[in-house]
């Protein structure tokens, strides 16, 4: 699929260049400054500028929303490489995702790979469109780490399941169309050997959802209720009892998605830490910032997130060698959200007194403090580094069990 | 491409199985126990000669491969691995890019071909001080009709000992900044002695006593001289956050060889999840310092001028990682870490002089903040 000869790929890269300048409209040249620009798609969307619409339906049409899925799948049937030449001159002029959606990251993948005919045809076209938004069912109160150790039942009731338990930490939850939704359908098996992967409608009777309000203030992550949920049996994918092969492989796609973004996100990573201490504090007789030891850690933090940011990109293209990034995607997390978290813990010490308006006064205030800590859970969603240290021990290191 | 080519690799595969068959650890623990004072085996020498590499960063003009610093890097790295002595770096690296620099001059057509064909070993003597420091130095030179008159003292000359000239870097008496003179082992008034080091490699104190230098012997005069001297410096900052690498990842991965084997309290104790996440912790520092050492290389191989922060990063990175993964690799091997006979001790000695070589990470995190404009 896709073409891979270099002439190709230059003919590939003009007809891009020739697309994005005719189609992509000129206020979605603009990187996004945050959650409020994303474009999520969905029965319920709305377009925040009729830029923003065009700029999803016009992708949508070339296929390019999800560019190496199969054409018949409403993709852009594009190759790795065709796909890396686009997102490059995407980002030339600087063009915003046009549709972002856990449909899109995380579902489509698994369906590719998964799914049935049937399931594919109904469900991904929709994705690409960003007619369906998609949320995630995985962890529960009792069930964090021990994922595999989860709870919420799915009975056998004939041509359909009976959806009974509780999720926690669902993203958008209260947002979205659908669910992916780990189950347990064989309760006298091992764990790992009775979870199935359903898919359902989220207006079904018997779901209620409850936003969780975190330490840095609003947050999508929501509580998820199911009180005797119908889900037809054709929303099963894969084989009953054998969907924790299936959450693995998303937790790993997912994890690549976290590590691939590196240190910088948000407002205030548009200015370094030595912006904003320069701001703060001043300079000495010899244009150094006047703190010479705050200085000291502005610099190991900026090393550090210098290092972590190299080491994403040379994955990423060591991935567009052929060369996948597999486990390794645990190492990007781990030394990227540590290092996130000591960058903002410096960068409340830089910003000082400022650093510290409250959070619960409303989106545009308590920045730097909402960024300092949301920090503290990038840690722990998608997988705690304690998790990721246990991988990289066990995967990478190939380090014996206990 | 934060990816090495298929040639980078092949030369990559080729210096791995020169340095194990040609100079393994032994090799330096021979050198040390035997006091040979030139601290490097000229076979070996003469073997990386016959490779081509001596002349990595000489341009084909001069006789050299020039095949840039990536290339460079990659040889410092798998050297590193092995603990494999010689003056490449100095003389190789850092010679070759002053001279390259400073030219065309008299130096650098003497001096260029000898280093990429005639194996010579062109040292630096630019520290004074205990830190290293260039541009704060007392070694002056006092121009005369034939050339100048150079008087000082270096403390720490890496390769300086019995190489066969110095460049030598000196103020003069009417304008400030760095001028820098090619000095010959010879000339009269130099006076070269060995320092018995703590890593077992060749290292000088030198004296100038009035060493008369000719007009031929100007490699650069202060408008130049320091920016030479700080390229030339970088390379070797590359090279050696290069070869700190090869040492992070040699003894990381003789330590977790060990630990799947050591057995105590009836298992592995490489079972234990405390030690299996400072080992997964250490993993990750290494694989992020082989990426700032690649970029370097890269930002260096498209302009050595203006690839100083990166270069500034990986040599701060090298250090606090090596040191990092020799104090862990010791730690976690227990009793017999602590031992001669293994050689964990030897990769440590040279983290710590590697450390101090051309700016320790204070040094290199201060550039890189001034870089950045703090």
């Amino acid at each position: 699929m896709g073409s891979s000869p270099s002439h190709d790929l230059s003919e590939f890269r003009l007809e891009t260049r020739e697309w994005l300048g005719a189609n992509c409209p000129a206020e979605m040249r603009q990187p996004s400054r945050g959650e409020q620009d994303i474009c999520w798609g969905g029965r319920d969307w709305i377009f925040q500028s009729d830029a923003q619409e065009e700029w999803l339906h016009r992708t949508a049409r070339k296929g390019w929303t999800v560019p190496t899925w199969p054409q018949e799948y409403g993709g852009g049937g594009l190759s790795r490489a065709e796909e890396f030449v686009l997102r490059e001159e995407m980002l030339r002029i600087q063009a915003r995702s046009p549709l972002d959606s856990f449909g899109i990251s995380m579902l489509g993948p698994a369906l590719l790979k998964f799914g049935n005919e049937e399931q594919k045809r109904r469900h991904l076209p929709k994705i690409a469109l960003g007619e369906i938004r998609w949320c995630q069912g995985y962890s529960e109160p009792n069930a964090g780490s021990d994922l595999a150790s989860l709870q919420t039942r799915a009975a056998d009731a004939g041509d359909h399941f009976l959806v009974t338990g509780q999720k926690v930490w669902t993203s958008y939850a209260d947002k979205a169309d659908w669910i992916f939704c780990l189950v347990r359908t064989d309760i006298t098996a091992p764990k790992h050997r009775g979870i199935s992967f359903v898919l359902f409608d989220m207006e079904s009777a018997g779901i209620t959802t409850r936003a969780i309000r975190l330490i840095s203030g609003k947050s999508p992550f929501c509580e998820t209720f199911f009180d005797g949920v119908v889900v037809p049996k054709e929303n099963l994918v894969g084989e009953l009892n054998r969907g924790w092969g299936i959450a693995k492989y998303l937790l790993t796609h997912e994890r690549q998605m976290i590590g691939a973004g590196g240190t910088a996100k948000g407002p205030l990573s548009k200015k370094t830490l030595g912006e904003i201490a320069l701001e703060s504090i001043g300079v000495d007789d010899r244009e150094r910032l006047r703190d010479p030891i705050l200085r000291a850690r502005i610099a190991d933090s900026d090393i550090e997130s210098l290092c972590v940011d190299l080491t994403a990109a040379r994955l990423k293209d060591e991935a567009s060698q052929g060369i996948e990034v597999g486990a390794r995607s645990a190492i990007l997390k781990y030394a990227g959200t540590e290092a996130k978290k000591r960058r903002h813990e410096i960068l409340m010490a830089c910003g000082g007194f400022d650093a510290l308006t409250s959070v619960d006064n409303g989106p545009e205030t308590g920045v730097f403090a909402r960024e300092w800590l949301r920090s503290k859970a990038t840690s722990i969603e998608g997988g705690t580094s304690e998790i990721m240290l246990n991988i990289i021990s066990k995967n990478i290191l190939q380090l014996p069990g206990e | 491409m934060l990816v090495y080519s298929e040639d980078q690799q092949l030369l990559k595969d080729s210096v791995a199985r020169f340095v194990k068959g040609n100079s393994p650890v032994s090799a330096l623990r021979r050198i040390r126990d035997a006091k040979f004072p030139l601290g490097y085996d000229t076979d070996v020498w003469a073997e990386m000669d016959t490779q081509g590499w001596l002349g990595v960063l000489v341009s084909k003009e001069h006789g050299g491969i020039d095949y840039g610093f990536v290339g460079a890097s990659i040889i410092c790295e798998e050297m590193g691995r092995t603990l494999a002595a010689s003056p490449f770096i100095v003389a190789s690296l850092m010679a070759a890019t002053a001279l390259h620099l400073s030219g065309p001059n008299a130096p650098a057509a003497r001096w260029l071909p000898a280093i990429a064909s005639d194996r010579a070993v062109v040292s630096l003597a630019v520290d004074e001080k205990p830190k290293h420091a260039p541009a704060e130095i007392t070694t002056h030179a006092v121009p005369n009709d034939d050339g100048w008159i150079l008087t000082g003292a270096k403390s720490f000359a890496p390769e300086g000992f019995q190489a066969n000239a110095y460049i030598v870097s000196a103020r003069l008496p009417t304008e400030a900044g760095t001028a820098l003179f090619l000095v010959e082992a010879g000339d009269p008034g130099l006076t070269v002695e060995r320092i018995p080091a703590l890593d077992s490699r060749n290292v000088a104190r030198l004296r100038l006593s009035e060493v008369a230098v000719a007009h031929d012997r100007l490699i650069a005069l202060p408008d130049h001289g320091l920016e030479i001297l700080d390229e030339a410096l970088d390379a070797g900052r590359l090279g050696t956050a290069a070869e700190m690498s090869g040492i992070s990842q040699e003894v990381f991965e003789r330590t977790v060889d060990y630990l799947k084997q050591r057995k105590q309290f009836g298992r592995t104790i490489g079972s234990f999840q405390a030690i299996q996440h400072r080992l997964a912790h250490l993993h990750c520092e290494i694989e992020t310092l082989k990426s700032v050492v690649l970029a370097a290389a890269r930002a260096a191989e498209d302009d050595l001028a203006t690839a100083k922060s990166l270069i500034s990063a990986a040599k701060a990175k090298a250090e606090s990682v090596s040191q990092l993964a020799a104090a862990e690799s010791i730690q976690l091997h227990g009793g017999i870490g602590m031992t001669d006979e293994l050689d964990l001790g030897l990769f440590m000695k040279r983290v710590r002089s590697a450390s101090e070589l051309w700016g320790d990470r204070h040094f290199h995190a201060d550039r890189f903040a001034a870089l950045r404009g703090y």
